[in-house]
């Protein structure tokens, strides 16, 4: 699947994640699907209430909220956003295990090379154990 | 009864539980899923007695974790 995200939104959560470098940033995108193409309208900058460089949790509570402002935005929710600061861009064996949610889109920003941060998009699904991963068609617009 | 269930209205009968509705919508891996109802977080040993009431809210959120 095809999946868009503003540049200005892009900046946001690159300066969100660089703000709270070391520790790993996290959030919410949320959005609509359009024909074959998913468009993240607004990103959400949430706590890591892990506040370390190797896990992150999101906040439940600003979860709700955040999910509740999409609602009421005509947006649906459509996966979430964390970063790596000191590993690639892609799901490590933590990240797939905890993507339970096969409807979402995962977003994962590298910022292992300070001058070369690297988003990408993935989908996973499978059960358990035996996750499998796709990366999305992620475009900056 | 009336229950909002992520934002869309349903109804169901009266003794409605929160594990019988996570069985009714077919909520996936719900060892991993938080529920909120009027935005209070029920404990997950609570869901088999949890009893919905009419007009209740209720959410189901994904665990949204992992590491590098």
């Amino acid at each position: 699947m095809k999946i868009t995200i503003k540049e200005s939104d892009y900046k946001k959560i690159l300066e969100h994640a660089l703000k709270e470098r070391p520790n790993e940033a996290c959030g919410l995108i949320g959005g609509n699907d359009e024909d074959d193409v998913r468009v993240i309208k607004e990103v959400y900058l949430l706590t890591n209430i892990d506040h370390t460089n190797e896990h992150f949790s999101i906040d439940p509570r600003e979860q709700l909220s955040a999910i509740k402002d999409m609602r009421s935005k005509g947006y649906k929710p459509l996966g979430n956003w964390h970063s790596h600061p000191e590993s690639p861009s892609r799901p490590s064996e933590e990240d797939k295990r905890l993507a339970n949610d096969s409807s979402a889109s995962y977003l994962i920003l590298s910022l292992e090379k300070e001058d070369e941060p690297v988003l990408n998009a993935f989908h996973v699904e499978g059960p358990d154990g035996e996750r499998t991963v796709r990366k999305e068609d992620l475009e900056i617009v | 009864m009336i229950i909002t269930v992520a934002g869309e209205k349903k109804e169901f009968e009266d003794g409605l539980s929160v594990s019988k509705l996570i069985e009714i919508e077919q909520v996936e891996t719900p060892q991993y899923v938080t529920v909120s109802v009027n935005e209070e977080f029920i404990d997950q040993e609570d869901f088999e007695t949890y009893i919905l009431m009419d007009n209740d809210e209720v959410e189901f959120l994904y665990f949204m974790g992992g590491g590098r």
